[in-house]
């Protein structure tokens, strides 16, 4: 019998014993809110109206023809309100805390993207949002620390440890702990305690249906391939739930590879991870022999984290689901390539599955078909890639 | 059922009547010989228990003072097995219960029962995990068992309507914390004692200790009234930081000890 909150071996709830009532009021509040059909309308509104969804399927039919393969469509989330598909989860974990009467919010980010969705929600719903983000975070994606500012957040940079990720969800957590009785932590990825990597995937999981469904209108089949980033997985995990009960369809996710998994400069988790338990959740993580969490390295502000979500440890040790590890090199030609091919500037994140894409394109067969999960644009990459190209944009 | 030097050093406390003073300092923060010296002295100073944290790269109970220490002694090299053989040391030195502060990451990926073996060993007593709640106490608790170390329990101000099923399985000591929120120095305390405490001492069956915040003599005494003695962490390990002295924290410790016999 499996215990609560449990991927096969993975998942659970190993945080303070603090937060363990406002956990169990979170799962009995999703657990209502599920059963709910006012909550899931009033959740397709908000992403139908507010939101832009449904999201394109495009197919990207230059691609196809340059790589000589599969046919490959985009699942275009770069085209959602607020640039990712971080805003789908925002808007229901959002309809979740008002329903609860939480009047605080709070949320970590990496890329900036879920905190710019967060911020954007709370200015809807009219609620205090603060956002933890770390320090080398907020240098290399000023602008969307300026974005949230603007939509009226509150950006807190995070100075411990390693400044990225991880540390901000530490401060998160801290926060949570300490303004329990008030707050509501609006996690951004399929991870943490159980109810939150069941509960953003069920948020995030309307990627894969609409996919399915916009692939059955045009070619009125299933794909053979769906390729997606993996940070802690959230947009992965989204657009392949649907898909996972289909067989036939092979699940690949991306990881980062940063300058390469045999240098200490990179984020791949399940390349080079092992088994943990950390932030809440028994997962794979990157660490030492002592089960100190490793620094971590990636191109990818939003990649960049140490762990993954316990659902995709589970398909990865039951072989559903196949990661692969991309390289900040290729990322940053892949989003070129396919800047250059479609017109279309995914973000950097997106940009690994890109790179994936191009790899295993061309080993299928011209009448397969692929989709990526294009999970945001890369307006706020510019700068960084700027840079990485040695190119000078700003003074 | 395990027994061991907690359970008797707490009865003996009982049956003199006096309170039990349990400072924490991270091991390894200054080095382990400061480590070594420093935990001696505190059991001079009139200490009864001493926690002994051991150094995790994210330590997200903890607030800047105790983040800052372990951060200090990871870069200083400090590692579980280093911990185990200063244990040893001191153990040919004192008799003093010791306990280890952890995050269950460390245990675990030292392998449960290899680590609950070797606590037993090197002579540990108890280990507080306090990133493992009561669910999840499965992970260790088998081992813990088997070779007699107390795994201690927490409640919070916020474990309303947990405090029995908790309590009631609790063995050493319930460790309870003062106040929502990390580690750390606080002026004031918001939250109502007597209403916390209520349900602890209906359910409790063993000693109750408080900690959190708690950083002055005058604390220490108004904390000890509700409870069998207390824990004082930030406190200590902010003067270990400052001073790396053990006379420092044996006059703190020594004026805590004398509030709290008063």
């Amino acid at each position: 019998m499996g215990k609560v909150g449990r991927f096969g071996m993975f998942g659970g709830q190993y945080v303070p014993e603090t937060v363990m009532n406002a956990v169990h009021e979170l799962e009995t509040a999703y657990a209502e809110a599920k059963e709910d059909p006012a909550f899931w309308e009033e959740y397709r509104r908000l992403c139908r109206e507010y939101a832009n969804r449904p999201s394109l399927l495009y197919y990207a039919e230059r691609m196809t023809k340059d790589l000589g393969g599969c046919k490959i469509y985009l699942k275009r989330e770069d085209l959602n309100h607020t640039g990712a598909h971080k805003i789908n989860n925002v808007l229901g974990q959002i309809l979740l805390a008002k329903r609860m009467g939480k009047k605080r919010i709070i949320a970590e980010t990496g890329a900036g993207q879920h905190g710019v969705a967060t911020a954007t929600a709370c200015a809807l719903f009219d609620l205090e949002c603060e956002v933890f983000m770390g320090k080398e975070d907020v240098e290399r994606q000023k602008l969307n620390a300026y974005r949230m500012e603007l939509l009226g957040a509150k950006v807190r940079s995070v100075d411990n440890g390693t400044g990225t990720l991880k540390d901000a969800i530490n401060e998160a957590m801290r926060d949570w702990v300490t303004n329990i009785d008030t707050t509501y932590y609006l996690i951004g990825s399929v991870m943490g305690p159980h109810p939150y990597p069941m509960m953003v995937r069920d948020f995030q999981k309307i990627i894969g249906e609409e996919a399915k469904q916009q692939l059955q209108e045009k070619e009125g089949v299933l794909p053979d391939c769906v390729v997606a980033c993996v940070g802690g997985g959230s947009n992965a995990m989204g657009a392949f739930y649907d898909f996972i009960p289909d067989k036939s369809v092979r699940l690949v996710g991306a990881e980062a590879a940063g300058r390469g998994v045999d240098t200490a400069f990179h984020a791949a988790t399940l390349t080079k991870g092992t088994l943990g338990i950390f932030h809440g959740m028994k997962s794979y993580f990157l660490q030492n022999e002592e089960g100190q969490i490793a620094p971590v390295f990636s191109i990818s502000a939003g990649l960049d984290y140490p762990g993954i979500g316990p659902e995709h440890a589970d398909l990865y040790k039951t072989g559903r689901a196949d990661y692969v590890a991309i390289t900040d090199e290729e990322a940053v030609q892949a989003l070129e390539y396919l800047s250059k091919k479609e017109g279309v500037i995914p973000a950097i994140e997106s940009a690994h599955a890109v790179a994936a894409a191009m790899k295993i394109a061309p080993t299928m067969k011209k009448d397969q078909i692929m989709i990526i999960c294009l999970s945001g644009r890369g307006d706020k990459d510019m700068q960084q890639i700027a840079e990485y190209r040695g190119v000078k944009i700003d003074d | 059922m395990t027994e061991n030097r907690i359970d008797r050093t707490l009865q003996a406390l009982k049956q003199e009547g006096k309170k039990a003073l349990i400072p924490f300092i991270t091991a390894g923060h200054g080095g382990y010989d400061l480590t070594e010296q420093l935990v001696l002295k505190m059991e001079e100073a009139g200490a009864n228990i001493i926690e002994l944290g051991v150094p995790f790269s994210d330590p997200i109970a903890e607030g800047p003072v105790i983040q800052h220490a372990s951060e200090q002694s990871l870069k200083q090299g400090t590692t579980l097995a280093g911990i185990f053989e200063l244990v040893k040391r001191l153990r040919k030195q004192t008799d003093m219960p010791l306990l280890l502060m952890m995050y269950l990451n460390t245990i675990f990926s030292h392998g449960t029962e290899n680590f609950f073996r070797t606590c037993k060993e090197v002579g540990i007593d108890g280990v507080i995990v306090p990133d493992m709640p009561f669910e999840e106490k499965d992970e260790i608790q088998g081992d813990a068992d088997k070779y007699g170390i107390h795994n201690i329990s927490l409640v919070t101000p916020a474990s309303e309507g947990r405090t029995q099923m908790i309590a009631e399985d609790a063995t050493g000591f319930l460790y309870c914390v003062s106040s929502n929120g990390v580690t750390g120095m606080r002026s004031k305390f918001q939250t109502d004692f007597s209403s916390f405490f209520a349900p602890i001492h209906k359910y409790a069956k063993i000693p109750c200790m408080v900690g959190f915040g708690i950083s002055s003599p005058e604390a220490a005494k108004q904390m000890s009234q509700y409870c069998d003695g207390v824990i004082i962490g930030s406190a200590v390990v902010n003067l270990v930081e400052q001073y790396h002295s053990p006379e420092k924290v044996y006059e703190f410790l020594h004026d805590i000890r004398t509030a709290l016999d008063a």
